[in-house]
């Protein structure tokens, strides 16, 4: 197994515990939202896009990387501006504070 | 150089965990986005000074990048806010395609003999995310409505599917250890994204949400092999960050609907709801309904309302109908709140956000919890269009395909006004005997129509 390779399963396997940790304790209001978040998060492909996309010479090459961009970009972008729009609708509700058992109005 | 990059995309992998961080909690939420769209935007910088243009490759990209941004831009702007959960997954149904179509055009690169450790990502990365695009297209066409939302089942086909998952298998392990026909990838391409298809269309259209987050978490993945393809640091870490909380997300979305994963995704529902509503049938049993003006003055002279808002009302886009009729409530004195279930609407959360769209003020706003205890003191129980979620089954029923999901205890208001279309069941497909009780009222119609006819009602009352 090559030095990098060696790196990069290092990478994989902390990330995955950071993932499970950093949103372990999410409220049940902001799934959706959270589920786009991370949506938009894997658009992070473009990179990978752009990479193949750049040396294109050939003309099977030229297709998949005009493709590949494509998709990737409209997954980032569309992923970032549906989250905003979504996340836009909580402004105004400051820290959610519950009314700590408002008086019942009999 | 690359020092820099690779400090870049640490910066870049650093602003994602954080931005994912603030995204779970809801004060910091709409930061947490811009968090990790900045996070983006450097891990893309950061790459430029890695490409080696042709000229065909710049046009390519200047247009790619060009369309990706219009349609991501108006497709995302222009939504009705109750569609986003298609958008949702038509967004990470094209991220997918992505991932399937980079692994490919590096492996051609390679030409008859990549080694291993290039190959074993690739292929994984092209057979996930072709099943998390073929999938994630039919999850957008059935919230969509372009096909039926119910599950479509066959004879045998868990078999088929086992069989189809198999062959993808086998013809991937004969892809890794021979690897001479480049062209065989495509072929294995096409097997996933049948596969794909055959994954999402025996799951019913409630389910979508989890099915959209498993898929969401199967992108994260098939980016982060992707990754390992081309040796870079910012795809691994980011797509396996999106594969883990995407998986633990798509726990909690089932755990919210009181299921467990396995009966999401494989169909065990089907069954059991097809035995209850034989042990239930409802046939013959009568319902009382009123006129509006008898709603209205029952209303205008009760003191305390809670509104139930289901998916009817995010259908009908009888969010501002709703809260007219909560304003006119409560300039005669009557105290309105709206109890949200879990999962009222078609995705957790969903509800919340319909509600805030029409400026209905945060407090009014109760969560399951806050809200269940107060329904005794209620004089109304008003249900606009939802079903399940205040089905007493979900208590009383064991065997019946909700039992142990919590519900809103809507029956113990003193009176009960339900809003539906028709008596046609809830995505559970189970009739829910609440309709049918004592205190209930039902009221039929458009949940648009319907709530604007109440509030003249009300203020003819």
């Amino acid at each position: 197994m090559t030095n990098e390779l060696l790196n990069e399963l290092t990478f994989f396997v902390l990330a995955i515990f950071v993932g499970f940790e950093v949103i372990s304790k999410v409220p049940t209001i902001l799934h959706t939202p959270l589920m786009s978040g991370t949506n938009a998060i894997h658009g992070i492909i473009l990179v990978g896009a752009i990479l193949i996309a750049a040396g294109a010479d050939s003309p099977v090459t030229i297709v998949l990387g005009l493709i590949a961009v494509t998709l990737a970009t409209t997954n980032v972008v569309g992923g970032f501006v549906v989250t905003d729009r979504m996340l836009e609708m909580f402004k105004g509700r400051q820290p959610a504070k519950r009314p700590a058992e408002a008086p019942v109005p009999k | 150089m690359t020092t820099i990059i690779t400090l870049a995309y640490l910066v870049a992998a650093v602003l994602f965990i954080h931005g994912l961080k603030q995204l779970s909690s809801p004060r910091g939420a709409r930061n947490g986005n811009f968090t990790a769209a900045l996070g983006m935007v450097i891990a893309l910088a950061a790459t430029i000074p890695l490409l080696h243009f042709t000229r065909a490759g710049l046009v390519i990209i200047a247009i790619g990048v060009v369309i990706g941004a219009v349609v991501g831009t108006v497709g995302a702007r222009m939504v009705r806010m109750t569609a986003i959960p298609q958008m949702v997954a038509l967004f990470n149904g094209v991220g997918g395609g992505a991932a399937a179509l980079v692994a490919v055009a590096e492996l051609l690169k390679f030409g008859v003999h990549p080694p291993f450790a290039e190959v074993f990502p690739s292929v994984f990365s092209i057979v996930i995310g072709s099943v998390s695009f073929a999938g994630s297209m039919v999850a957008f066409a059935k919230l969509q409505e372009l096909m039926t939302g119910t599950p479509i089942t066959y004879p045998g086909q868990q078999v088929v599917n086992g069989l189809l998952a198999a062959a993808i298998v086998g013809f991937a392990i004969a892809v890794i250890a021979i690897a001479a026909i480049p062209f065989s990838f495509l072929s294995l391409m096409l097997l996933a994204l049948i596969l794909g298809v055959a994954f999402v269309i025996p799951i019913g259209g409630a389910d979508m949400p989890v099915v959209i987050s498993l898929l969401n978490a199967c992108t994260g993945l098939a980016v982060a092999a992707s990754g390992f393809t081309l040796n870079n640091f910012a795809l691994i870490v980011a797509g396996t960050l999106v594969g883990a909380s995407g998986s633990l997300l798509t726990k909690l979305m089932s755990d919210a609907m009181g299921r467990s994963l396995a009966n999401v995704l494989f169909g065990a529902f089907g069954q059991v709801h097809t035995a209850a509503t034989a042990a239930a049938g409802a046939q013959g049993r009568s319902v009382r309904s009123a006129s509006a003006e008898d709603l209205g003055t029952l209303l205008a002279y009760s003191q305390r309302v809670i509104i139930v808002p289901g998916y009817g009302l995010a259908v009908a886009q009888a969010q501002h109908a709703a809260r007219e009729l909560a304003d006119v409530l409560e300039r005669r004195g009557v105290d309105v709140e709206y109890a949200i279930h879990p999962v009222a609407g078609r995705m957790p959360g969903h509800m919340n956000v319909l509600l805030a769209e029409a400026n209905v003020p945060y407090e009014q706003l109760k969560e399951m919890d806050q809200v269940n205890d107060d329904f005794k003191n209620a004089d109304v129980a008003l249900i606009v269009g939802a079903n399940d979620v205040v089905n007493p089954a979900a208590r009383s029923t064991p065997g019946s395909p909700i039992y142990g999901m919590p519900i809103l205890n809507a029956d113990q208001a003193k009176n009960i006004i339900f809003m539906k279309r028709s008596m046609r069941p809830g995505f559970a497909g189970i009739d829910n005997d609440l309709m049918f009780g004592p205190k209930t009222v039902m009221f039929f119609g458009d949940a648009k129509d319907s709530l604007t006819k109440l509030v003249s009602a009300v203020k003819a009352a």
